[in-house]
């Protein structure tokens, strides 16, 4: 692949003055500050890893939404607005409201209760260890490589658009990074996140609103792109026919069923980078609600992301092809430079590098996690102290963070972000996906039905991908397509290995699987849901959240889909 | 109850942060009223060049009265809403 595309475009250069920089180093300041604050608050493993499980329900789901809401992301998905049009809506209401729904209303019941404080040790409670040190060493690798990415793309924006040298870029992000979370635990990141999720607001918000007035609105935006792309461009469904070619490369079976229902169920239920901040809120009331809050803000940020992609994609007709300098992901950084004046510039240059930060703290701060409880206190040092463990997780975090500036170069060989961590995620958290819901929802399904399922999930995507799709075995028009496609293959092969092992090996005993599968009882355990008065008012309840959003969701589709 | 539960639970007792954690609404708050004098005042001084470059649009200033709002929305809901008590602590 053509590592040159992947740099941003030489003259990005931004007119930033010193009130720019006077607002960058003010965030860098409270950054710092909120880790110093916090750290009074760490007194054991489970106050830095997890905040003691004891936040609000809004604080757990604003982090919940930015947490996604990484640069990468923000970069990213304006960019597939820029190249796919208005298609990039599926990402977001098909591809993650109905999963962080079902998410709140259907897993995390299972997932609160059982006080596991990890993903991968719900796997150790429902299956066995070899299922669990699996996904517990899968998902650190993951977490790191994706951190590192997110530091890569930091290091290039950075570097185009302030001129830093990429090092010094990537050094500085690093360790403030490291020393907000290593000092504060996971309520630092966490609190940083919903600090940067309205500055992130603060600086897409006057991005749309001047680049729709720079195009003439919607009606001079649409008018420029349907005759330059076609109608298509401008719905959501259009060309999405099976056997239709667009410029996705996917059809709405692929769609709905690889992207809705695989790709993203595996993304937000069972990475562990989101669920932990749930996992952090205060009661079960409040961790349900934590994806459901986070939905509501998801519906709407597309419209934030997908605008600046439209508007450069009209104002620079050539964008992301040979007869321009600009790639997809300059997007929002072009619109930067062409609209925004110093001040507002300074806020949207603290947005972008508060995004990149939090990405990759929100992928450090579950690293560690995992690392510490799944790995090191579950296979290596076994029964010490708390205290222990805490100073353990001090210390990985640190490491984490360093290796993760030691793998951001792997960054550099796939033309588009998003791409690249989809691709990612159809490996690993697709067969995560397959396992859970049947572990969840299949009382017979045997221990080591567990990690067969994810062995065969992980490779049949990975085959797919890299031999069925790569080699051209299979004709499939883009990466993207056939990332929906590895996703579906993926979690088939799981689905019937997981069947298959179970019907010739031994199921686990039922009293060990009480309150982890749907219809177990778990005594004693419904009682200490920490029920607060005022839970049980309309807007908190969690079925009203959850299928409003969902309603809300499809409701969005109607004005792209006709 | 699982081993785990019991440690989990027993940790859970022991923990600090919902004794000792700040809220989170002081520091959103006091940021965004910073933030938002900083940018009010650069729109209020915007230069003809600003203006031309963001379509006539004067966006700090609404971008900063935005932010402003924002900021005191937190302040007077941390006003009237103080976080509860924290439990007795041994």
């Amino acid at each position: 692949m053509q590592a040159s595309t992947h740099t941003l475009a030489e003259g990005l250069r931004l007119p930033t003055n010193g009130l720019d920089y006077a607002i960058l180093a003010l965030y860098f300041v409270v950054v710092l500050g909120i880790g110093f604050a916090a750290r009074r608050s760490v007194r054991t493993s489970l106050d830095f890893f997890l905040s003691g499980r004891s936040l609000p329900a809004w604080v757990t789901g604003l982090a919940f939404v930015a947490a996604n809401l990484g640069a990468t992301e923000i970069l990213g998905m304006a960019a597939t607005g820029a190249q796919y049009g208005v298609a990039v809506v599926h990402w977001y209401w098909i591809g993650a409201i109905p999963a962080m729904v079902f998410l709140g209303l259907v897993m995390m019941p299972f997932y609160y209760r059982s006080k596991v404080r990890s993903v991968p040790e719900f796997l150790l409670q429902r299956f066995d260890a070899s299922a669990h040190l699996l996904s517990s060493a899968l998902f650190a690798f993951a977490a790191i490589l994706i951190a590192g990415v997110n530091l890569y793309a930091l290091s290039i924006v950075v570097e185009a658009l302030l001129g830093w040298p990429q090092w010094v870029a990537i050094v500085v992000a690093g360790l403030f990074v490291l020393a907000y979370i290593t000092i504060g635990g996971l309520s630092s990141a966490i609190y940083n996140e919903v600090l940067q999720f309205f500055v992130i607001l603060a600086a897409l918000i006057p991005i749309c609103v001047i680049g729709m007035k720079k195009v003439g609105g919607w009606d001079g935006l649409s008018g420029n792109l349907e005759q330059r792309h076609g109608d298509d461009f401008l719905t959501a469904w259009g060309g999405t026919g099976i056997g239709d070619a667009n410029p996705l490369g996917a059809n709405w079976l692929t769609i709905v069923l690889g992207l809705g229902f695989v790709l993203s169920f595996g993304y937000w239920t069972t990475n562990f980078a989101e669920v932990q901040r749930a996992l952090s809120a205060k009661n079960l009331s409040a961790a349900q609600r934590t994806p459901l809050i986070a939905a509501f803000p998801k519906i709407f940020i597309v419209f934030l992301v997908m605008l600046p992609g439209l508007v450069a994609a009209a104002l620079v007709p050539k964008i992301g092809t040979a007869g321009s300098d600009l790639t997809y992901n300059d997007a929002i950084p072009y619109l930067m430079q062409e609209l925004l004046p110093n001040g507002v510039l300074g806020i949207a240059v603290t947005g972008l590098l508060a995004a990149f930060m939090a990405g990759m703290a929100a992928n450090v701060s579950s690293f560690n996690t995992v690392f510490t409880y799944d790995i090191w206190a579950r296979y290596a040092v076994k029964g010490r102290d708390d205290t222990y463990y805490l100073r353990f997780g001090r210390l990985i975090t640190a490491i984490g963070v360093l290796a993760s500036i030691g793998t951001a170069f792997i960054a550099s060989s796939f033309s588009n972000i998003m791409g690249y961590l989809q691709t990612l995620f159809s490996f690993f958290n697709v067969p995560m996906f397959v396992v859970f819901v049947i572990g969840m929802f299949w009382k017979r399904a045997s221990m080591k039905s567990g990690v067969w399922g994810l062995v065969a999930g992980t490779t049949a995507a990975m085959v797919n991908y890299f031999w069925v799709y790569k080699q051209g075995v299979v004709d499939i028009p883009t990466d993207q397509g056939a990332n929906f496609v590895s996703a579906i293959v993926g979690f088939v092969a799981g689905a019937v290995v997981m069947v298959v092992v179970t019907l010739f090996t031994a199921p686990k005993p039922e009293a060990e699987l009480a309150g982890l599968v749907y219809g177990t009882a778990s005594p004693g355990l419904e009682a200490d849901d920490g029920v607060e008065a005022g839970d049980s008012a309309w807007y908190r309840r969690p079925a009203l959240l959850g299928w409003g959003a969902v309603v809300l969701a499809a409701a969005c589709y109607v004005p792209y889909s006709f | 109850m699982s081993d785990l539960q019991k440690e989990v639970s027993e940790l859970e007792r022991k923990s600090a942060t919902a004794a000792r954690l700040f809220d989170i609404r002081r520091i959103i708050g006091g940021l965004f009223v910073v933030y938002g004098v900083l940018v009010t005042i650069a729109g209020i001084t915007a230069s003809d060049a600003d203006l031309d470059k963001a379509e006539g649009i004067n966006i700090n200033l609404w971008t900063g009265l935005g932010m402003l709002a924002l900021g005191l929305f937190f302040l007077i809901w941390l006003r009237l809403r103080p976080a509860a008590p924290p439990p007795p602590t041994d």
